[in-house]
């Protein structure tokens, strides 16, 4: 990695400060599991690392008096699994549960992670986020790539892992900076975005700007949960992924939220498979009606046409384990033969 | 003492052959105290990094490192392959290293590399070695050889018979009149070493010696490659190496890049240490060849194969050779074999040798075809494999293969779980299968030489050039002195990984355990026969009625005519007893041998809806002479055994079509499987007296060659339905289900 000047404020408007001066050219720093490595690998390159895990604010989750939680910026992943104010969240849990590094529990932050930067191998490589017009993509080993929202330069999927869950539970973010008055709060899908030039991020943080918390609204008393396809038991990013809120009276969905997760180069927010189940009694087809619905429109690439057929089987999972019903798919700890 | 009878204890007598015992360094790698050569830091020494060539087929034009130079801390910039006077230089895999440079601190030394301008002219590049017909057409086949081979019964061609053609027709016809003809296309995917640690040294010159901290499974023979390279003589190079994290075969080397190192060190009149970076450890340092197969085999009514046909190909990198045609097919041997092999040159960095070169992808291009036929006929795997027994490569392990079936069929269940493939409960999406795969290996004893030297006082200590790979070579050598001595593990003091050391070969092709275990008993029986000379005339016993036994010698059977293990070294006089025993590779002897077989049985669960193999269980039977440790040698096995879901499930190597770069070379991208993915793992050693009184043979390659098929086989008797290419993602599995489907 290239020299870089090193900040470690003790307050929210000091790594405001420190992020608004820097040229445009700072990166956050919290738990470091992504962005060490993007530096290492030259990939990202800044003049200045601002380390944001000392500062007290942000190392808190916290209740306000309307039973909404807010979680800090350097809140690691852990402490949010460990949180009793999570407990009615379960999408939130087996998300965090699914991310089965110790390692990244325990030193990755939820914002963190809400921000890691895509996966797409053209990226990590150095070709840059949209990997000469998408083109590079298109021509190249796509299988990881996005189904949806790709007809743009942007073939890369987010990589975010929470975020579906969160999105779903209508979680917002709360942004501060450039200066140390501005301060807005947005709801988490807002702060994702499709960049359609080599100029634009993947979320609409401005420089100088830094997501502060996370606020998840209180338990409305919904049913939730996530499913994630993955290749294999450890940390690799999932091939699809998908979560589910929703409310469900006397057997009959009364309202729902659906979001994929690694399909697009955001979390996709999927209407037309909560459309499909409001009004009708919750059951396997149901939820399987759900998933055909939740790919309209995907468009694969030479290579992940078999993602969507993972997308739709992720969200009729996570509906049906959001209702407690069995997902028949293969447990995830198989310890003898007998077990199945 | 030249007549001395070396041999082995009986199992009822021995101590420690045999037992489990831990591994004597088992405690400071676990707290990291072990020092591997990456852990070393030599005072004053400075951090070399090499810049890769981003290009998987290039010229290098010209380099210019006036930037790199000025990045403060930069204390040597060295051209690799960088042009000379006779013009540019070619480069024809990603990641080939083009200059490093050398730096107080890494971070410099980075970013001097970033700074290296170089000049590239981009060449064409052919990556794909999945398609034979695409390298065909491109012009980037080699033949790699072939031949027929015709059972004698079929007669010998007429006068006027072209011979090759009447061969031709000969296998032609077989095929048309066998009961059951099975045509399928398998392949397995290229993979790298991916060693934890990478490769490199850290090393510092005094005067005209060069003194080398090496990652290396070749202590003893290093020397000679950096002496030649160097200008010098191997007796000025010595090379340590006391903990390794992982080779594989491809740490044989000093390496170019070793090379380069000691040049630098020259240069900057300091020590270095050069590791390579985990992108360039799996882009340059090591990978394992490819293998695909278009393959016809024809069987009569009882499933036994008549007929194989086969044409397979694959790509080394961009020296353009395959899977040796000779180890295709693989165990199984029908009377009537036309194969052939062609060698596509891809741009990728040359293969070297991995962990069994050749046999996981002959035995999975094999063995894949076989169960196929059981799949046709709709017949158990199981009998279809032990019925193709009558003919194999090695028919004198016939029945050694039939019992280790017999064994593992036991041990994973077979007759409870079988089902017809493609038949089973289906239970949500999920479905289960069970597969076999057999194998075979040399495990010969290498070359090696133990110094062994007892003090007057009672001190044992051993010195031998071999290295501990990880698999318990150490505790090897130790148990075998002990055993042989009478003592505990713990009283003799081994020392190993310098080339200083008498000689021992290099750690490949399963010959350490074997070589270790001939020299140091043959030391230590040499020694302990010499302190019976002695101890014989103080005890009034003839020294042939002696035995060395509980920190005693003493006469056999007669515990009260006995001499505590100090009092006899008293009797060695003042100086210590040395003594250096030698084996030499090739040797007959009573203490080692080779050829073993083995059988592997997997059984997994499919999810058909999204493509997810899971390992239930995994169970591997294996013959290996006589154990010396146990704990270690199942250890060895667990480790090939998860090595082999890696292969069939999880790893590859991914080129970008376009540019041939290597798409996933670093760790968050290069898949493996964590523990949660290993299922139950059962190691069973097949030991009857028969195999035991064989002597020690090696056990590193053997069980990581069938439990790859194994795993392909079980995922077919699952789903109904061949996933061709191994690994088996879920992709791969999702385009299977649905390509049978779209045929059904």
């Amino acid at each position: 990695m290239n020299n870089f000047e090193y900040a470690q404020p003790q307050t929210i408007p000091e790594a405001i400060e420190l992020l608004a001066t820097a040229d445009n050219n700072a990166v956050v720093l919290a738990g470091g599991t992504d962005v060490i490595g993007l530096m290492k690998r030259f990939v990202v390159n800044p003049d200045r690392v601002v380390n944001i895990a000392e500062i007290p604010e942000l190392q808190r989750i916290t209740t306000d008096d309307t039973g909404n939680t807010w979680i800090g910026a350097a809140v690691h992943l852990d402490q949010v699994l460990d949180s009793r104010s999570m407990n009615a969240f379960p999408a939130i849990k087996q998300t965090i549960q699914g991310i089965s590094s110790i390692q990244l529990q325990c030193q990755g932050t939820l914002v963190g992670e809400l921000l890691r930067r895509p996966n797409c191998w053209y990226f990590r490589n150095g070709h840059g986020l949209l990997a000469d017009s998408g083109r590079m993509v298109v021509h190249g080993d796509n299988r990881f790539h996005a189904i949806l929202g790709n007809r743009g330069a942007a073939k890369f999927v987010n990589p975010s892992r929470l975020a579906p869950a969160l999105i779903s539970l209508g979680a917002k973010v709360r942004i501060a900076g450039p200066t140390a008055d501005d301060e807005r709060i947005i709801d988490l899908e807002a702060l994702y975005r499709t960049p359609r030039s080599d100029r634009e991020m993947e979320n609409v943080l401005e420089p100088g700007q830094l997501v502060t918390h996370v606020m998840v609204p209180r338990d409305a008393g919904h049913l939730s949960a996530a499913y994630e396809v993955r290749h294999g038991e450890g940390p690799d990013a999932p091939l699809a992924a998908a979560a589910v809120s929703m409310s469900v009276v006397r057997g009959v969905v009364r309202g729902a939220k659906v979001v994929l997760g690694q399909v697009a180069p955001t979390p996709w927010i999927a209407a037309g498979a909560a459309n499909a189940m409001l009004g009708l009694p919750l059951s396997e087809e149901l939820a399987a009606r759900a998933g055909m619905e939740s790919t309209a429109g995907a468009m694969p690439l030479s290579q992940n046409e078999y993602k969507i057929q993972l997308a739709q089987v992720a969200v009729k999972r996570a509906i049906l384990r959001a209702a407690g019903l069995d997902t028949g798919d293969i447990p995830s700890c198989m310890a003898s033969a007998e077990l199945i | 003492m030249a007549d001395t009878k070396y041999s082995w204890p009986a199992s009822h007598q021995a101590q420690l052959i045999g037992k489990r015992v831990d591994r004597l360094d088992g405690l400071v790698k676990s707290t990291g105290a072990a020092k591997y050569t990456y852990d070393l830091n030599l005072d004053k020494q400075l951090i070399v990094r090499a810049l890769g060539c981003p290009f998987a087929h290039c010229r290098v034009v010209s380099v210019d490192t006036s930037e790199a130079e000025k990045v403060p801390g930069v204390v040597v910039v060295h051209l690799i392959n960088a042009p000379k006077e006779d013009g540019p230089v070619e480069i024809q895999a990603q990641g080939t290293l083009i200059a490093a440079v050398a730096a107080e601190t890494e971070a410099a030394a980075a970013e001097a590399c970033a700074k290296l301008k170089v000049a590239y002219e981009e060449l064409d590049v052919f990556v794909d070695d999945h398609d034979l017909a695409a390298a065909e057409a491109a012009k980037r086949t080699k033949a790699a050889g072939g031949g027929i081979e015709l059972d004698e019964a079929l007669g010998e061609p007429g006068d006027d018979d072209d011979e090759s053609e009447w061969e031709d027709k000969m296998i032609q016809r077989l095929l048309v009149e066998s009961k059951y003809v099975v045509e399928g296309r398998y392949g397995i995917d290229a993979i790298t070493h991916c060693c934890l640690e990478p490769h490199g040294s850290t090393l510092q010159w005094e005067g005209n010696k060069l003194k080398v901290h090496l990652s290396t499974q070749n202590v003893s023979q290093c020397d000679d490659g950096f002496a030649a390279a160097l200008g010098i003589t191997a007796d000025e190079v010595d090379v340590h190496c006391d903990y390794i994290g992982g080779g594989f075969g491809s740490k044989f080397q000093p390496n170019y890049w070793g090379i380069a190192a000691a040049e630098i060190a020259k240069k900057a009149g300091r020590p270095v240490k050069f590791m390579l970076t985990r992108e360039q450890e799996l882009q340059i340092a090591g990978n394992r060849p490819s293998g695909y197969i278009d393959v016809k085999l024809g069987a009569d009514e009882n499933g036994v194969v008549k007929v194989w046909d086969s044409h397979h190909w694959g790509t080394s990198g961009f020296n353009g050779s395959t899977v040796s045609v000779g180890t295709v097919p693989y165990v199984y041997k029908p009377k009537n074999i036309r194969r052939r092999a062609t060698g596509v040159v891809t741009n990728n960095e040359p293969s070297v040798a991995w962990r069994a070169p050749n046999h996981p992808q002959a035995c999975l291009l094999t063995q894949t075809a076989y169960d196929d036929l059981a799949a046709k006929m709709q017949a158990d795997s199981f009998d279809i494999f032990l019925r193709n027994l009558e003919n194999i490569d090695t028919p004198e392990k016939a029945s050694v293969y039939a019992e280790e079936m017999r064994i593992a069929a036991e041990l994973i269940q077979w007759r409870k779980y079988w089902h017809p493939h493609g038949k089973g409960h289906k239970r949500g999406s999920v479905v289960d299968g069970l597969g076999i795969g057999i194998h075979k290996w040399g495990g010969t004893a290498n070359t090696s030489s133990c110094l062994l030297r007892i003090h007057p006082d009672g001190g044992v200590e051993s010195y031998c050039g071999t290295q501990d790979l990880g698999t318990g070579t150490r505790t090897v050598c130790a148990m075998v002195v002990a055993e042989t001595l009478g003592l505990p593990v713990d009283a003799v003091k081994v020392n190993i990984g310098s080339s200083t050391y008498p000689f021992s070969g290099a750690s490949g092709g399963s010959t350490t355990v074997g070589a270790v275990s001939e020299s140091h008993r043959r030391a230590a029986q040499d020694a302990i026969a010499q302190i019976f000379e002695k101890v014989a005339a103080k005890l009034d016993v003839p020294a042939d009625q002696l035995e060395a036994i509980g920190g005693k010698i003493q006469a056999k059977g007669y515990g009260d005519k006995a001499m505590p293990w100090k009092q006899a070294c008293s009797l060695i006089g003042i100086r210590p007893l040395e003594v250096t025993s030698n084996y030499q590779r090739g040797t007959a002897s009573p203490l080692s041998n080779e050829g073993v077989a083995g059988v592997q049985m997997a059984h997994v669960a499919v999810d058909t809806d999204t493509g997810e193999v899971k390992i239930k269980r995994m169970v591997a039977v294996q013959d290996i002479g006589l154990i010396i440790n146990r704990k270690t040698a199942e250890s060895q096995v667990y480790g090939a055994m998860i090595m082999s879901i890696a292969a069939a499930i999880f790893e590859q190597r991914i080129n970008d079509p376009k540019t041939g770069a290597f798409l996933n070379s670093e760790l968050d991208a290069y898949r493996l499987p964590r523990l949660g993915d290993t299922g139950e793992l059962v190691v069973h050693f097949h030991e009857p007296e028969s195999e035991r009184s064989r002597g020690v043979i090696g056990l590193g390659e053997p069980p990581a060659i069938s439990g790859i098929a194994a795993i392909s086989n079980a995922v077919c008797n699952a789903t109904g339905v061949r996933v061709p290419t191994v690994p088996m993602t879920p992709k791969r599995v999702l385009d299977a289900l649905r390509a049978a489907k779209a045929n059904a």
